[in-house]
């Protein structure tokens, strides 16, 4: 009897998680769509990049400083065990354009972006303005969901960009001034050391990474159910999903990427 | 000029709509009365299309809205939502002229802001508050703000969903007087929700009482305190023993 409950539950679940794959990969169709079919709504979509993307430089930014400065301080703690401590410079390179740079990002605007997306928009059903947009003749999705899905997949890139700078930049100030690394050495040990391949790849994840958490913003938000409850708990559920799929599709494209 | 026809909508178990049959003739002004959940809301939502009836027909002018484009469709109406429902993030201007800045009823930016004053001026505000946000006005305020992006681009048909909900008795009049007042100079066919009396009698020239999903009695607002209809009895005189069931 208890061994039928749990297979019931297991099922009714992975019917669950197959449902919602299906419904946000439709949603997701779409909002693709909408990126090549007019009307663009540019107002909306630099308004959203603005948003996006300039307003999460400080909190990315800074972020990924005190990373890069963490792991630079704990790579020469490691690396000093088999006096390995000269790697510093390019493990901190490699470490923050292939993998923390990008996941910082994803993570810091699944926090900042996707919540705050999630928020608005289910607000924006409770008090019935979706219902007015469609009585005035505007499409959600093309004037809600399309700019800031857009807004996602440009600013992505250019965020990871920043953090990897900044990582790259937070790891070179505590070598140079704490552990005594030459500044000149260490920079061309950065740069010798980093392939074009690396940094596009870190790029890459940045699109996916802005086009996720954005994505996810919109779906829940869209989808939300009414009252206060229900703007929370697609708050909650958008920044959840976001954040487990940034990790999970981070995952995966290393592997694509780094490992065939 | 709208026609319901057989219209059913549940959702899961909860059968809302059981057979709506309705004939709202052009320039007239149709009240739905009816306590709340019985679905009036619902109603007014499938001719707009936010709600698709599970069986029947809406016919507007001979056309059947499923079977029609729908940005163009909805372009010949006007809707008062409940609360407002206006764009936070946008001033009153901009929610005014919200349909004249985009699409095809698109026009010029300073036009569509003179449209929007214009607007404003008709419902009883002043040019000063065109450039605040929702948020930094009364509730009153609000509903006159929506009543003329409702009105902006002169549309044949207006909704009003519980124009009166949540304003004092006198903001109340004053709303119901700039509805009527508005129905009568475009000459627009109306549709309003209220379970208001004071609002049925000061807007509407026919009325229909909704009921357990059902169009329970139809005509004229002077023949309402006549109906003889036992659900129309108690709800006007607001009894709490009759045909409609109340939860203690």
């Amino acid at each position: 009897m208890a061994l039928a409950k749990i297979v019931s539950d297991l099922g009714r679940f992975l019917i669950q998680v197959l449902v919602s794959t299906g419904k946000i990969s439709i949603f997701a169709g779409q909002a693709l769509s909408y990126i090549f079919r007019p009307p663009f709504y540019l107002r909306e979509i630099i308004s959203n990049i603005f948003n996006i993307g300039y307003l999460s430089m400080p909190v990315v930014g800074l972020t990924a400083t005190f990373t890069g400065a963490a792991l630079a301080l704990q790579i020469y703690s490691g690396g000093s065990r088999f006096n390995a401590t000269e790697v510093v410079p390019q493990i901190v390179a490699i470490g923050m354009v292939r993998e923390l740079g990008p996941v910082l990002v994803g993570l810091m605007i699944a926090a900042r972006v996707t919540s705050s997306i999630a928020a608005e928009l289910a607000t924006m059903k409770v008090t019935e303005q979706i219902d007015a947009l469609i009585t005035l003749s505007t499409n959600p999705m093309k004037y809600l969901v399309m700019p800031r899905v857009l807004a996602g997949i440009i600013t992505g890139p250019i965020l990871v960009l920043v953090a990897d700078s900044l990582g790259v930049f937070g790891g070179f100030l505590v070598s140079t001034q704490s552990l005594g690394f030459n500044p000149n050495s260490y920079i061309l040990s950065t740069v010798h050391f980093l392939t074009a391949a690396d940094i596009l790849s870190s790029l890459v994840k940045g699109a996916s990474f802005g086009l996720i958490a954005t994505l996810m913003g919109c779906y829940f938000g869209l989808n939300s159910n009414h009252g206060a409850q229900g703007v929370g708990s697609a708050t909650k559920s958008s920044v959840q999903a976001a954040a487990v799929l940034i990790l999970a599709i981070n995952f995966s494209l290393t592997a694509l990427l780094f490992t065939v | 000029m709208i026609h319901f026809k057989n219209i059913k909508k549940s959702f899961d178990n909860n059968h809302v709509l059981r057979d709506i049959n309705l004939d709202i003739n052009r320039g007239q002004s149709m009240a739905i009365i009816g306590g709340s959940g019985t679905g009036k809301s619902v109603l007014i939502k499938t001719v707009l299309g936010l709600i698709k009836p599970d069986s029947g027909t809406i016919i507007v002018d001979g056309v059947d809205v499923n079977q029609t484009a729908h940005d163009q469709f909805l372009e010949r109406f006007g809707m008062l939502f409940q609360g407002g429902a206006l764009f936070d993030s946008l001033p009153v201007w901009k929610n005014i002229a919200f349909r004249l800045q985009r699409g095809s009823q698109k026009r010029p930016k300073d036009e569509a802001r003179e449209i929007s004053i214009k607007k404003l001026r008709r419902v009883g505000l002043g040019p000063e508050i065109a450039d605040k946000y929702p948020a930094e006005l009364s509730g009153g305020m609000q509903k006159r703000v929506s009543l003329a992006r409702a009105i902006a681009t002169d549309p044949e048909i207006i909704f009003f969903d519980e124009p009166t909900t949540g304003l004092d008795p006198i903001m109340s009049s004053v709303i119901n007087e700039l509805i009527r007042e508005i129905v009568v100079e475009l000459g627009v066919t109306a549709m309003t929700i209220t379970h208001d009396m004071t609002s049925v009698m000061a807007i509407a020239d026919q009325v229909a009482m909704l009921h357990d999903g059902k169009i329970q009695w139809c005509g004229s607002r002077s023949n309402l305190k006549d109906s003889g209809n036992s659900y129309v009895n108690q709800f006007i005189h607001g009894i709490a023993k009759g045909p409609i069931k109340t939860l203690r």
